[in-house]
């Protein structure tokens, strides 16, 4: 309970904060919040450090992962994927998307008991529809908070403010395996656990974007900044939850192309 | 005199027809330039011959000066006439040597177009996927193509599962100038280096 209350406080204290400044305008109503990087030089060197880490660790440890048969692979994302729903739930519920915490809900309990602990997803073949994670930093953007400056955080690589933020408030309760396993006092779970858990989410990430990112790497003129960008471009869709079929918000504020003629 | 009426006939036709163009459907443009692209890409030939015939490709159907101009973003507009001329050539020699190596890396891929939405009377965009294949998921594709002529649509950004290769290049291009004093000799230089390498 204490911990329920110390995010809610956590979260509406960074709203609040965010809002102090206002020009009397909603945030909300604001089209574009630019991410600014108030701390490049820092930001760049952070960067060189994790891709000498990526190149001598991550990576190898990728492509090994990559290696490994289909089925345990695809059991691996799907156990790891029904964790997030973990996180998912609570901020669907803070989003007000009641109806989705609930199906979420269902395929959670669906996923753990027939899918044996998340490694099967039956939930999708039952027809739940298509598993959309959801975090803090999301429900903060969503709520009206501006992303504030871009970070690139030791080891856990881009980020902002905002987003780090919201990965604060897993570790203050906000994430049931984290308390169930840092802080429960059980036999099964503890924090060694949780801790490889996480690795194993970003040695999964790296394997399923091996090739992206060499690609991406190999045709930059100036790698930080691509990451950067596609680092905020994919947060600002996330959190206006676009997807197919509402094209026009993805599309209707960009008005850089307006001005390109050369015919 | 039938032979005068049929040959008047034909070149009413003939000289008629040669005034009329074809809008083109920017669905059926994409699905036919990827077509192009995804049989060079499954052709028996070296990567190099690969990249020659996919930068062909690209000439004939992406708007190149368009996505350079708008990758340029604000800076654009403090330029001379000579500036923008070296710039536009720098740009192409980057962009077709970049695109054509990232698409290069692909074997045969196979893309669908879904469906198209018309943004105004210069833009629709048209949505398709890339088909899975066991070592990656399905992935989207939009495209951004610019219909201000109807009968020569261009291709002019792709959004690939949200994410605009246009704007990530302007982002990269702002990061360079910014961390140069906004100088733009100093991107010239960046793209010299890199079609040069």
């Amino acid at each position: 309970m204490i911990k329920t209350f110390k995010i809610i406080f956590l979260l509406f204290f960074l709203t609040s904060n965010t809002l102090a400044g206002s020009d009397g305008e909603l945030e909300l109503s604001k089209k574009n919040k630019s991410t600014k990087d108030c701390f490049e030089t820092l930001n760049r060197a952070t960067f060189a450090l994790n891709q000498g880490l990526d190149k001598a660790i991550l990576k190898p440890v990728a492509k090994g992962y990559r290696s490994l048969p289909s089925p345990i692979k695809k059991g691996t994302g799907n156990v790891l994927n029904n964790l997030s729903t973990l996180i998912t739930i609570p901020n669907n519920v803070l989003q007000g998307d009641i109806k989705l915490a609930a199906i979420n809900t269902g395929r959670l309990v669906v996923n753990t008991t027939l899918g044996i602990l998340g490694i099967f997803d039956p939930a999708s073949e039952m027809g739940f529809p298509k598993y959309v994670k959801e975090d803090y930093g999301q429900t903060l953007g969503a709520w009206g908070v501006g992303p504030g400056c871009y970070l690139v955080l030791p080891v856990l690589g881009p980020s902002t403010i905002r987003d780090t933020a919201g990965m604060f408030a897993n570790v203050m309760g906000g994430d049931p395996y984290y308390n169930i396993s840092v802080n429960g006092n059980n036999e099964y779970l503890d924090g060694k656990f949780f801790a490889a858990t996480k690795m194993l989410s970003a040695v999964e990430f790296r394997a399923t974007n091996i090739d992206s990112f060499d690609n991406l790497e190999k045709n930059s003129v100036d790698f930080y900044a691509s990451v950067r960008s596609l680092y905020t471009q994919d947060r600002e869709n996330k959190i206006k939850n676009t997807q197919r079929g509402n094209i026009e918000v993805i599309y209707k504020e960009d008005s850089g192309w307006e001005e390109i003629d050369t015919k | 005199m039938k032979k005068i009426f049929i040959l008047t006939v034909f070149f009413i036709i003939y000289f008629t027809n040669l005034n009329i163009t074809y809008a083109i459907s920017p669905d059926v443009f994409i699905q036919s330039t990827v077509n192009r692209a995804s049989q060079v890409l499954s052709e028996n030939i070296s990567k190099e011959e690969k990249i020659n015939k996919l930068k062909i490709i690209a000439k004939e159907t992406v708007d190149i000066k368009g996505v350079g101009y708008y990758s340029l973003g604000s800076a654009r507009k403090s330029l001379n006439n000579e500036q923008k001329d070296t710039y536009s050539s720098l740009f192409e020699n980057y962009f077709l040597k970049s695109f054509s190596s990232r698409l290069a890396e692909y074997t045969n891929p196979e893309i669908d177009v879904k469906n198209k939405q018309i943004l105004n009377k210069n833009y629709t965009i048209v949505n398709s996927v890339l088909v899975a294949t066991a070592e990656r998921p399905e992935i989207k594709i939009d495209w951004r193509v610019y219909t201000k002529n109807p009968n020569n649509p261009l291709i002019r950004d792709l959004i690939i599962e949200g994410l605009s290769l246009a704007r990530t290049q302007k982002e990269e291009f702002t990061s360079i100038l910014n961390s140069n004093d906004g100088n733009i000799n100093s991107l010239f230089k960046t793209l010299e280096e890199f079609t040069n390498n």
